[in-house]
């Protein structure tokens, strides 16, 4: 502390600017050295809190089991019931990890939402901020962490389940391309629709709303889709359908290019522009707004 | 060195903090005052970057707070609400706040040793009584051995023995060189800590002074007096030219006179005393008469409860 002081740049000049009078004090010196923290120490705490807390060990249980337990349960019944000799396609076996995936998705949104609204429900984000006052390293290591934790964890399970299904129903190995949609591709949606529920639980400080809100965003725009009888409405209700997520989770799956909707990667195209938004919306709400 | 200038928040309509400009200096423990819903609380969350103000502004060691690298080794902060993850270890709320500020792992042990948690470290706060979770929100003011440090009621919830170790803390800390910050609404428990006073009503600065002149200005000493002869003896005192207060239970209050002179008084009268007593005002009245008018809730120890309870507040009306 013997850099001699300077007149910091004054975010707010106001009228008559006061005449700050202290400088690094020559009160107290702490023994501890001083070493500039950066975005590697937030991670480093953000990774300790996301290990330390019991939700995050039951959230993603909850969805390991899911995914794994659907995914081969699926995979059984099928080699069981159908004692003909056709064997499905590799491509229609990968398929069979869908519903694991839409279910398991719902556990990432908890995570995704508990991992900041939390913070607030318990008063832990003012501790926090009064730590580290960037909101932006804050809110990047957020994400971060919680970005590889999810999409780590999802491609191994994706991974193992695929490949236990080919094994059970001793289909053919699918081309790489499928391969590569039905792990990495679908993996990488998950843990990004978790980034876009952590940027509305950001928004909404609220744990219960904003799991309302996101399964909501996941599940209501196919069940109106469902509902929708009038002919005038055809038109949206395909558009509904077709972009709803579990529709776009489905894309992944799908060998050919589809008549309507997304297809291909082009759902995570989607999301990720969608969860960029909401991103840029989360930092706002959390510089501007009172903790 | 904290300092505060021109600082004002408004909710809504209610202005909680009005034109406060002061600054806190190291050294010393200095006491920050005001009856419930003063401000102080929103005045210490504005100091840390949480709330923005309206206007004005605040300044750490001559910047601002977000300019500081690792702000925990500048300033450390024991905030009102419990600000800790209930579901989380001791230890692990303490090191996730460390690991952010560069802070060693060991000093987390230090500090829960310091505030005397090492028993509970693996122990979730969920299960804290007010007084441990009071200490660990202390021990993470410490984390990172700060130059500054801010308490919001640091007694709140704790025992006797926590209180006195509270206030030996807090001087030894000033005595280190460091600037300390207490709020509080007991002014006898900052006459027992404080060196320097800052009192506030309804966020608009009531006084900045030193303890001692604080002492000095408003500890008013009177004389007791009770006669069965009480009219006799009034209008005698009122002859001699005393002012004389009629105080509770047929007692008289006259200020600035000697218990010898109104003896005498009584004597040359032929008057007979019962009581003859000499008293201080406690720094509490003085405190209470300087924020009578900005006390935002007061208490109706009305004939509804049927009993007299002075000094109790009661937030809000109709309870
Ligand atoms: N987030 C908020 N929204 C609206 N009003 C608020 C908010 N925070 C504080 N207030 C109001 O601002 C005023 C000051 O509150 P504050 O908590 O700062 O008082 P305090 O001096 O800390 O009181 P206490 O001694 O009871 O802790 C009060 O009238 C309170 O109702
Ligand atoms: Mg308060």
């Amino acid at each position: 502390m013997t850099t001699p002081y300077q007149q910091p740049p004054q975010p707010q000049t106001p009228q008559q600017s006061p005449q700050w009078q202290g400088g690094p004090s020559a009160g107290y010196t702490s023994p501890i050295p001083v070493r500039r923290a950066h975005l590697g120490d937030a991670l480093a705490s953000e990774w300790t809190k996301l290990r330390s807390v019991r939700s995050t060990m039951w959230t993603l249980g909850v969805m390991i089991v899911l995914m794994l337990g659907i995914g081969l349960l699926t995979a059984l019944v099928i080699s069981t019931v159908s004692s003909e000799p056709e064997i499905p396609s590799g491509q229609e076996v990968l398929s069979l990890g869908f519903f694991g995936v839409l279910l398991g998705s719902m556990c990432v949104i908890t995570l995704g939402v508990l991992t900041i609204a939390s913070e607030y429900g318990t008063g832990m984000i003012r501790t926090t901020l009064t730590a580290c006052p960037s909101r932006g390293r804050v809110l990047v290591a957020k994400s971060l962490v919680f970005f590889l934790l999810v999409f780590v964890i999802s491609m191994v399970i994706t991974m193992t389940v695929s490949a236990l299904q080919l094994s059970i129903l001793g289909a053919q190995s699918p081309d790489g391309g499928a391969w590569l949609r039905a792990t990495a591709g679908v993996s990488l949606y998950l843990a990004t629709l978790g980034l876009l529920s952590l940027a509305i639980g950001t928004l909404i400080r609220h744990s219960a709303g904003a799991i309302t809100i996101m399964i909501g965003v996941v599940l209501l725009p196919l069940v109106l889709a469902m509902f929708m009888f009038s002919d005038s409405l055809t038109a949206l209700r395909e558009f509904m359908f077709d972009y709803s997520i579990p529709n776009q989770m489905a894309a992944f799956y799908s060998d050919s290019i589809r008549v309507s909707g997304p297809s291909g990667w082009e759902p995570l195209w989607i999301l990720l522009g969608v969860t960029a938004v909401a991103m840029v919306a989360a930092f706002f709400s959390l510089d501007k707004r009172d903790v | 060195m904290i300092e505060v200038h021109g600082l004002t928040k408004r909710f809504g309509r209610t202005v909680a903090v009005d034109q406060l400009s002061f600054q806190v200096r190291p050294g010393v423990v200095t006491g920050f005052l005001g009856p419930n819903g003063a401000g102080k609380s929103t005045t210490m969350r504005m100091m840390l970057d949480l709330d923005n103000p309206t206007s004005g502004s605040v300044r750490i060691d001559g910047r601002h707070y977000r300019e500081l690298a690792e702000p925990l080794k500048h300033i450390g902060a024991l905030l009102e609400a419990r600000a800790m993850h209930g579901g989380r270890t001791a230890y692990n709320n303490l090191l996730c706040l460390a690991q952010s500020n560069r802070i060693p792992a060991s000093r987390v042990t230090e500090v829960l040793d310091m505030v005397g948690l090492s028993a509970v470290a693996k122990k979730k706060p969920k299960g804290f009584s007010l007084g441990m979770g009071q200490r660990l929100g202390i021990a993470s003011a410490l984390l990172g051995d700060p130059e500054i440090l801010m308490f919001d009621e640091p007694v709140n919830g704790l025992d006797p023995e926590g209180i006195h170790w509270v206030r030996n803390l807090m001087k030894a800390l000033a005595r280190e060189g460091r600037t300390v910050f207490v709020s509080s609404h007991l002014m006898s428990e900052m006459a027992l800590t404080a060196d320097h006073l800052i009192v506030i009503g309804q966020g608009r600065l009531l006084a900045n002074t030193s303890m001692a002149d604080f002492i000095q200005e408003n500890s008013r000493s009177y004389a007791r007096l009770r006669s069965p002869e009480r009219a006799r003896l009034e209008e005698a005192l009122r002859d001699e030219g005393f002012t004389v207060v009629e105080a509770e239970g047929g007692l008289l209050e006259v200020d600035g006179a000697s218990t010898e002179e109104l003896g005498e008084l009584a004597a040359r009268h032929g008057i007979v005393l019962h009581e003859l007593s000499s008293e201080r005002a406690s720094l509490e009245e003085a405190f209470m008469r300087m924020t009578a008018e900005s006390v935002e809730y007061h208490a109706h120890a009305g004939p509804r409860w049927g009993m007299d309870q002075p000094g109790e507040d009661r937030r809000g009306e109709g309870v």
